[in-house]
């Protein structure tokens, strides 16, 4: 018998119920004559708070509210991936086909597809002892991605039957077992799962391999760990969403779920259009095929907002618990805090900073805590990496959501509005921007990229910095002062800001780079400034250097030299020499 | 549903509390009758079990606890609609006021809108030509888009507004329908009439459909403006296949309203004193822009909002910005400097400019060259920096093109008539012409093929 009550009080998307009735915290709920879900946020002696996640406008007092006796939950099954939903797990593109353009109070639609028939390959034979997260079947979800069905958490036994190979759908038993206690129990490829508690894993390993990306001043100046957590902070129009569609569109993650948390709904139409046209450079796939939307537009109700994060967070370990590194796109975890501001300002909760609720800094800390590079229930390795973008108010990085992020986070990726202005796109900050992750993948790089990598990066910095530092006196009395040396770093750095740091998403090349043409990129930089350097001890001016348009070609070898043409690294080498011998003779 | 109760509870500032009523939902209308003649409107945005908070769409002098008769619609925010609403106009709550009578609608609709399924909404693409170098050469408006004006009290965003109208509607294909919908939100009575003489002067205004809300007029009407103007801009871009500009004006105005009915509802308040679903509501306004798959129309949104002391932080401006697709930002120094329209292009954006230009819209330069003058643009500040601490003469021969550039830049390219209408190729010609000024190696945004096949028109032209 479920739980039921009448509605109380109407206040937004935050509905009370009089009396108790004995609704449990957590609990889903179906909120009046159209069945609005919602959720059980606070019980009072008499009375029971609830969120709705739909709007709420044409409600009336003493509708029925119904409880469903589970708390708020996901159902994980096959048909998850190159999926759109929103931030309930409802998926939008048979709302669309049921419903037409707008998106109707009160749909009542299946999360997944129940009749669809996924071809499926038992991996377990009767007698076999099974535990919680160990695989019993495998259906190929998608061309990129094989779906494990897994014995959910807590539950072992000794299988008893299996279905044979074959079509099946997600509701159709696969396997039976007897559980430990006696009992039998049917698994088919469905399991739920409550999204505010983290699915459990056998132990956590420390980060140490890079989330490769393809854009060059993360991977090289801002490595991000597979299983890490970064921010990308950034007012409006500095180009938190481009970022965080290049790494979705490039990055080695098996699988990414992109959750557009109250931001534009262009922008989700764009992404799915775009996805379902390009394709994975490293196995051909469509990119739809490994990714996951989750939309709730600035214009979806705000309740859902709030959860719509931890629907993707849940979907994402489901697949990291198959094996797979999953990346989450978070745009923007600013609106899910204030959605949680909104919320809690019509529950009347007592501010703290600037409106925001008290509990900002637990919700966030228990958000970023839940990335992570584990070894699953089953065995396998896998790994959920969590990227948020941060809007902060006024682009102020003083604002509490990007001050606690940063308490969470350990990479910081600051997006600049001078450089955003100057259209240096990506417009990360490398003097405000910091990782963490280095000390922990120096030895993945020494491995995998190169000896030479990470001392390189390091004095790529260090001109980066000096840069900075002899700016701020050219500001003053102008370049023309300067010693030819100090010049020279601004030379280069120059060269480094263009021709390196700066990244056009828009050319074919360029939109994705392979770690060892970055390094490779690093290193005829450095040579080049190397030889200056030497050119300019032996007392020639910048000026004289400047002649000769050797920096101009280093800048554009971004669009030069293609991605697998890697030995004309080799000719600017020449280059560099025959410009450097060329000015001795010319000038000795 | 006709039950009518009588008296009030509680009146504070433009909300009543009505207490011991049945059914009432959220949303629903509500009429009152006072004294017997004197008709009102509202609408109830609280319901506690028997107890409703309304909000009055009038003002709430003449009202005593006694004297007032209400009666619950049954509905939510309506209005009637069909073709006759072009060339009409309404107040802020759909009524006409330009004494032409009713108008008989086809279809009654729902004011507070649904959201749109990113599934079927289709992704801007096409490019709409104001006529505006700054706008079309570097933000650029594309059909669909939700491109707001940020400006300040006292510099010409009307003035620029209607350009835009006047020369976007003037560069359509004939063949199309197009249509204005104009929503003023607390505005002066100038500013409305100004609107309206420009519409006729420039003979659209058989295609306009106007919702004024004037800033003598309620406050709570103000909320209620936008809403109907939408719904307005819905029906014809979607159901008509129509191509509608919506130009809503002063979102300033329409967040004050919204600050002071939460303050009278006693809400807690966030930034500033707004109330924390400042962002939902503006959100719930501007994302019904766009273009849905299938249909032929378009609703393209142009908001005015006046930054309060021009600080481009304050809440609305910067919650406006997180959700519209770009902005178009007038600086003061510019209009002081007798620049008209004096655009800040550097803060100035277009999202959905990337997908909307180049070789199939407009010219396979458009993107290098918009970049090129936003870098170039952004040295012109530090040169300009530097020149005021040690003097102009003392700057290298860099940094003096650089100003040179920069001055020519504000006076030929963001510079034009309040009637002038350039075409792209002027905009991008003369932006090539101005990039001549500087050293040709200082254009390192410019892709070299490009530069090889147009630097040397500079010279020419």
């Amino acid at each position: 018998m479920s739980v039921t009550g009448k509605i109380y009080g109407i206040n937004g998307p935050i509905i009370t119920v009089k009396g108790n009735l004995g609704f449990k915290m957590s609990e889903m709920v179906y909120v009046g004559d159209r069945r609005l879900l919602g959720e059980v946020i606070g019980l009072k002696r008499d009375e029971t708070i609830i969120q709705v996640f739909e709007e709420t406008a044409g409600l009336r007092p003493g509708e029925l509210v119904e409880g469903a006796g589970r708390a708020i939950s996901v159902t994980l099954a096959p048909g998850i991936i190159s999926n759109i939903f929103d931030g309930i797990e409802r998926p939008l593109q048979l709302i669309g086909e049921k419903n037409g353009a707008y998106i109707p109070r009160g749909v009542n639609v299946d999360l997944l597809d129940r009749e669809r028939k996924w071809e499926t390959r038992i991996t377990v034979k009767p007698q076999d002892v099974v535990r919680e997260g160990m695989v019993i079947a495998e259906v190929p979800e998608t061309a990129a991605i094989l779906h494990k069905v897994m014995v959910p958490p807590n539950t072992e036994g000794i299988v008893l039957w299996t279905a044979d190979d074959g079509d099946y759908t997600i509701e159709e038993p696969l396997v039976k077992i007897r559980k430990t206690d006696g009992t039998e129990e049917t698994l088919t490829m469905t399991q739920q799962w409550p999204i505010r508690i983290p699915r459990p894993v056998q132990r956590r390993y420390p980060a140490d391999r890079p989330l490769i990306t393809g854009q060059r001043i993360l991977d090289t100046l801002f490595p991000i760990a597979k299983g890490g957590t970064a921010a990308i902070p950034g007012g409006f129009g500095t180009g938190k969403t481009m970022t965080q569609h290049q790494i979705a569109k490039w990055s080695d993650a098996d699988i990414i779920i992109y959750i557009g948390c109250g931001e534009r709904g262009n922008e989700m139409t764009n992404v799915l259009e775009e996805f379902s046209r390009l394709t994975d450079p490293k196995t051909g796939n469509l990119l739809m095929d490994r990714t996951t939307l989750i939309a709730n537009t600035s214009n979806m109700p705000v309740a859902a907002r709030e959860a719509s994060i931890y629907t993707g967070l849940t979907l994402a370990e489901y697949y990291r618990d198959m094996g797979y590194h999953v990346a989450i796109m978070a745009d923007s975890t600013s609106r899910w805090a204030e959605a949680l501001r909104e919320l809690s300002g019509r529950l009347e909760e007592m501010p703290a900073e600037e409106g925001f609720p008290a509990y900002l800094a637990s919700r966030l800390s228990a958000f970023y805590e839940r990335a992570g590079y584990v070894e699953n229930l089953g065995g396998t390795d896998g790994s959920v990496t969590i990227i948020g973008a941060v809007s902060p108010q006024g682009g102020d990085f003083s604002e509490p959501v990007t001050q606690n992020t940063k308490r969470f986070v350990r990479c910081f990726l600051a997006l600049d509005k001078a450089l955003a202005y100057a259209r240096h796109y990506p417009a990360i900050n490398w003097l405000t921007s910091y990782t963490e992750y280095l000390g922990d993948l120096e030895g993945w790089y020494q491995r995998n990229v190169g000896d030479e990598f990470i001392p390189c990066r390091n004095e790529l910095l260090n001109i980066l910095t000096t840069e900075s530092r002899l700016n701020e006196i050219v500001k003053l009395i102008g370049s023309d002062v300067l010693p030819d040396d100090q010049k020279l770093v601004l030379e280069i750095a120059r060269v480094i800001r263009l021709g390196f740091l700066q990244q056009n998403a828009f050319h074919a090349e360029d939109t994705f780079v392979p770690m060892e043409k970055q390094l490779e990129m690093m290193k005829i930089i450095l040579y080049l400034y190397e030889k200056c350097k030497e050119l300019v001890n032996v007392g020639m001016p910048v000026a004289l250097l400047k002649e000769n348009h050797i920096f101009e070609k280093i800048v554009s070898i971004k669009y030069d030299v293609a991605n697998r043409e890697l030995y004309k690294f080799e000719e600017y080498r020449q280059m560099v020499d025959a410009f450097y011998h060329g000015l001795l003779e010319t000038n000795a | 549903m006709s039950i009518e109760y009588l008296g009030l509870s509680e009146i504070s500032g433009p909300l009543v509390v009505l207490e011991g009523i049945q059914d009432a939902f959220y949303e629903e209308v509500v009429e009152f009758v006072v004294d017997k003649n004197r008709r009102k409107k509202g609408r109830i945005i609280a319901v506690d079990k028997d107890k409703a908070v309304i909000q009055v769409f009038d003002s709430t002098d003449d009202m005593s606890l006694k004297n007032t008769h209400t009666r619950l619609n049954g509905r939510p925010m309506e209005i009637g609609l069909s073709l006759e609403i072009l060339g009409r106009t309404f107040n802020g709550l759909g009524e006409p006021i330009d004494g032409l009578g009713r108008i008989a609608p086809e279809v009654v609709r729902d004011v507070n809108g649904l959201p749109l399924n990113p599934c079927t909404r289709e992704y801007p693409r096409n490019y709409i030509r104001t006529g505006i170098s700054a706008i079309d050469g570097l933000a650029t408006l594309i059909r669909g888009q939700k491109l707001p004006i940020f400006s300040g009290n006292g510099l010409p965003h009307d003035q620029l507004a209607a350009q835009i109208v006047e020369q976007a509607s003037l560069g359509e294909e004939s063949e199309e329908a197009f249509g204005i919908v104009f929503a003023a939100m607390g505005v002066k009575y100038d500013v409305a009439e100004f609107f309206r003489r420009r519409f006729e002067e420039s003979g659209v205004s058989s295609h306009v459909t106007m919702f004024l809300n004037l800033s003598n007029d309620p406050v709570a009407e103000r909320l209620i403006a936008p809403k109907m103007a939408l719904t307005a801009a819905e029906y014809l871009a979607f159901e008509k296949n129509m191509h509608i500009l919506v130009i809503l004006t002063d979102m300033t105005s329409y967040a004050e309203a919204m600050r002071e009915i939460s303050a009278s509802k006693g809400e807690i308040p966030s930034r500033k004193g707004y109330p924390g679903y400042l962002y939902s509501e503006f959100a719930a306004l501007y994302e019904r822009a766009g273009i849905v798959r299938g249909r032929e129309g378009s609703v393209t949104q142009i908001p005015i909002l006046t930054m309060p002391n021009d600080d481009i932080t304050h809440p609305i401006p910067d919650l406006t910005g997180y959700i519209t697709e770009g902005q178009i930002v007038l600086e003061r120094s510019l209009h002081q400097k007798n620049v008209y329209p004096p655009i800040n292009v550097l803060p100035s954006l277009s999202r959905l400019m990337k997908d909307g230009i180049g070789a199939e819209y407009t010219r396979e330069d458009h993107q290098d060259v918009a970049n090129q003058l936003f870098s170039s643009y952004a040295r012109v500040g530090e040169a300009r920096d530097l020149a005021s601490v040690i003097g102009e003469d003392e700057l290298s021969d860099t940094d003096q093109k650089y100003l040179e550039f920069g001055k020519s830049f504000e006076q030929e390219f963001v510079a034009q008539g309040p009637n002038e209408n350039r075409t792209i190729e002027e905009t991008l010609d003369i932006g090539w012409k101005l990039l001549h000024i500087l050293p040709r190696e200082e254009l390192d945004r410019i892709d070299t093929k490009i530069l090889e096949k147009y630097y040397s028109q500079g010279e020419v032209r």
